[in-house]
């Protein structure tokens, strides 16, 4: 634990100094990349932007931290919303295909061909259209993350049923089960890891899908407002901004953690052969 | 019980691949409960496809199967026989005791009882203790033991075993042989059991079935006179050398001639 | 033999080929039955037609405005397909270095899954900052990350996760590390980079578009759709959307495609009926 603890900060230290050391030497050097340059302005210093977090928001105003902190909150709850909203239903689509080759030849080519379709262009449509229905806007946000989160697991469910050994259905056949039977008692447990691997990825797109949806939702008070207010006043505050990603990207990985944690608790098999 | 045949084939047949292939040809067999049979042949035989028959987990082309006086399916449905694969195939995420329960837990049992039997079928074959590991973390024979107790969790008459030990060490072979007959003993069930070692049929069996390359058919009957109880005592008898001889030139003469690797590849 | 043979290689590829069609066979019926389902709903129900208009008027755009959303489609993708070199070849190349080098690799690979966590698309405007909203550069960058872990993670999967006896083989014939990579290591990977790749064409495609959302020029795929939903003009969102997808599913295919033919030896290639 303390070894782990330990690691970490030696990355976090490692990354740090990548970054400062970086910038030292693109502003000696006068570094050029196209149009970018390494300036206070495209890449603030990282005490800076941690900085930035303790001082108000705007004058008088609260803490960053503590705006960012309610807009974390907030895109959380849509995207925890989206994530089991989207898993249920993914999950469910993929044991109805897997026992209908039929709809899976018919249905699975559309259901990969819609994750083409960029969800922030339905995004609009889908705000205006559950606004006229009445349900507050965060949960059309929800839908949208649950758009980005069902395609993992159904794709993962069809793989983890199919993956149960033949012989272990022989087993359950001389046992005379019935279909609901084997699911449950082989298949479904069979799937779990893959279940989780679906979970891990679906569980950054939900959060992914949150912020992106609250975009053009004019929704202020997530993180995709933040994102979009920080945005425009870049050139006042450049730290802002990435404090903003700062917080986004711990809220992804928070996400990812308690799936990898709950599989781990969750999950037992037999380690894995690496060589 | 009648002394009806545990098990009853007559004119037994299957094809596969549209009549293509024909693993099994004319096998008329009785067996009686409480025999262990041994079905013994070449790769190929059909041994392992006629004892899926007999489990309905294959329709018979042609013929009849009769088991416990029901068709094949009836007694599939009816829970009377339970099987052994060569692999254990336990489920990664229960525990021993776990897996052993399953049949149980499918047929309804309350969890009570369920433990109860569980637990004298650890003592059955001596895995006592074990209870809360899970499968990976047992040896290739601890594997196999929990899979006949899973086998035998709902004591079925019947016990189909396809080459259960094929995949283990002789000396952990020998010991589970002996185990086997132990069981077998306490239990009175009756044991149809695959295999391609001729000592191990001559060891366990009260019959060995010859069976002849594709198509399969019986060539031969051999009772084995050996008495009970078995021990590694029995493997050193001059009877015991006698009957593998036996055993051995039914199999090179099944055919008439020696067996030519070729016909084994078919 | 040869008269006998003839007659049934025809009868066996006439048969494969029939078989080919019978699997396309749900698929296209879905297809009509949804675009003939979605067009009568939409006259049936009085569907708010600017929110989702009948298919026939999402054509009829399509066809009017075609050079403008091609147009804008083909920057788009070019963007898209920037972005996906560079991000997977950078992943190819750091999970071989990580392969080779065991010890990195166990210390780099939960950073890498958890920086695969990371919304990288919150980065889109602070790479507008950089290198200018109107630069492609900008978009191939945002594109560029989105493919690099799900393709180093995978990459990796499949270079490590060999059989010990494969290797032991190898090392009985005095094969160095580099052989072990080239007859072991990267054929085993193959399938899950391909895998991998399939999933980078779809998000370096959704990555470009998106990351235009937060400003680009005017011909990008996503400027055009974000413009004209604000516009409420919807038909044309939605045949923009069509272009982004339509272009999404080629790519896909055309990755699934060079996987075909190099992965002719792996199971899922055969015919799966």
């Amino acid at each position: 634990m303390l070894r782990k603890g330990g690691s970490l900060l030696a990355v976090l230290a490692v990354l740090w100094g990548l970054w400062e050391g970086f910038k030292w030497l693109g502003e000696a050097t006068e570094l050029r990349l196209g149009t970018f340059t390494v300036t206070d302005l495209t890449m603030p210093h990282l005490h800076d932007i941690v900085g930035q977090l303790f001082e108000p928001s705007r004058t008088n105003g609260p803490l960053l931290i503590e705006v960012l902190w309610d807009s974390a909150l907030f895109t959380a709850k849509e995207a925890a919303v989206g994530f089991v909203l989207g898993a249920a239903i993914g999950f469910a689509i993929g044991v109805v295909l897997h026992h209908s080759r039929l709809l899976q030849r018919g249905l699975l080519p559309y259901i990969v061909a819609s994750q083409t379709i960029p969800i922030l262009a339905i995004a609009p449509m889908v705000v205006v259209w559950t606004g006229s229905r009445g349900t507050p806007a965060w949960f059309s946000v929800a839908i949208i993350a649950a758009y980005l989160t069902f395609f993992p697991v159904t794709i993962n469910t069809l793989r983890g049923l199919d993956s149960a050994d033949p012989r272990a259905l022989e087993l359950m056949r001389s046992y005379a089960a019935s279909t609901w039977e084997v699911l449950w008692k082989l298949k479904v447990p069979a799937s779990l890891p893959y279940l989780f691997a679906a979970f891990k990825i679906s569980a950054t797109a939900s959060v992914v899908g949150a912020i992106i949806g609250e975009l053009p939702s004019s929704i202020q008070d997530g993180l995709g407002g933040a994102i979009l207010n920080f945005n425009q006043y870049y050139l006042s505050s450049p730290p802002s901004l990435w404090a903003t990603n700062l917080v986004a990207a711990a809220l992804g990985i928070s996400f990812f953690l308690v799936v990898a944690l709950t599989e781990r608790l969750v999950v037992r098999r037999a380690p894995e052969h690496v060589a | 019980m009648t002394d009806a045949a545990a098990v009853s084939l007559r004119q037994l047949g299957k094809t596969f691949a549209a009549g293509e292939v024909t693993a099994l040809q004319e096998i008329d067999l009785e067996i009686q409960p409480g025999e262990f049979i041994s079905l013994i042949g070449p790769s190929g035989c059909g041994k392992s496809t006629l004892l899926r028959v007999i489990g309905d987990l294959i329709r018979p082309s042609t013929g009849e199967v009769v088991v416990n006086g029901k068709s094949a399916q009836q007694a599939r449905r009816d829970g009377d026989y339970g099987i052994v694969f060569q692999d254990a195939v336990l489920y990664d995420w229960r525990t021993v005791a776990r897996n052993i329960a399953l049949p149980l837990e499918m047929k309804g049992w309350s969890a009570k009882r369920r433990d109860e039997r569980v637990r004298e079928l650890m003592e059955l074959v001596e895995l006592t203790g074990f209870e809360k590991r899970h499968p990976w973390e047992l040896s290739g024979g601890m594997q196999q033991r929990v899979s006949i107790a899973r086998a035998l969790s709902f004591s079925p008459a019947l016990l189909l075993m396809d080459e259960p030990f094929g995949a283990l060490d002789e000396m952990t072979r020998e010991r589970l042989n002996g185990e086997l007959l132990r069981i077998w003993q306490e239990t009175g069930c009756t044991v149809v059991f695959v295999t391609h070692s001729i000592a191990e049929a001559v060891f366990l069996s009260t019959r060995v079935v010859v069976m002849s390359p594709r198509p399969g058919r019986i060539t031969q009957l051999i009772p084995i006179d050996l008495s009970q109880p078995r021990t590694w005592e029995t493997r050193e008898e001059p009877r015991f050398f006698e009957l593998v001889t036996e055993l051995r030139e039914a199999l090179h003469g099944g055919s008439g001639r020696e067996p030519s690797l070729r016909a084994a590849a078919e | 033999m040869s008269a006998i043979a003839t007659p049934v290689a025809g009868e066996r590829l006439l048969g494969r080929t029939m078989r080919g069609v019978r699997s396309w066979l749900p698929a296209l019926a879905v297809l009509v039955l949804g675009i003939g389902l979605w067009e009568g709903l939409v006259a049936a129900l009085d569907v708010q037609r600017f929110l989702l208009p009948p298919p026939s008027d999402i054509v009829r755009t399509f066809w009017d405005d075609r050079d403008a959303l091609w147009g804008a489609g083909w920057y788009t993708f070019k963007e898209a397909l920037g972005g996906f070199v560079i991000g997977c070849s950078a992943a190819i190349l750091v999970a071989l270095v990580l392969a080779r080098w065991r010890g990195l690799s166990s210390a780099i690979m939960p950073y890498a899954i958890a920086a695969n966590a990371v919304p990288i698309i919150a980065f889109a405007p602070i790479t507008n900052q950089w290198f200018g909203l109107l630069n492609p550069l900008s978009k191939m960058v945002i594109a560029a990350v989105l493919c690099f872990f799900p393709v180093l993670v995978n990459m990796l999967r499949g270079l490590t996760s060999v059989h010990p006896s494969s290797i032991e083989l190898m090392r009985s014939y005095a094969a160095g590390e580099v052989e072990i990579f080239r007859r072991v290591r990267i054929p085993n990977s193959l399938p899950y980079l391909f895998s991998a790749l399939k999933v980078a064409s779809v998000l370096a495609m959704i990555g470009a578009v998106v990351g235009e959302y937060f400003g680009g020029t005017q011909e990008a795929l996503g400027v055009q759709i974000r413009n004209s939903a604000a516009l409420f003009a919807f038909e044309t969102a939605w045949a923009a959307i069509l272009v982004a997808s339509i272009l999404g599913i080629c790519f896909y295919l055309a990755v699934a495609l060079v996987e075909r033919m190099t992965m002719t030896w792996h199971p899922s290639a055969r015919a799966a009926e």
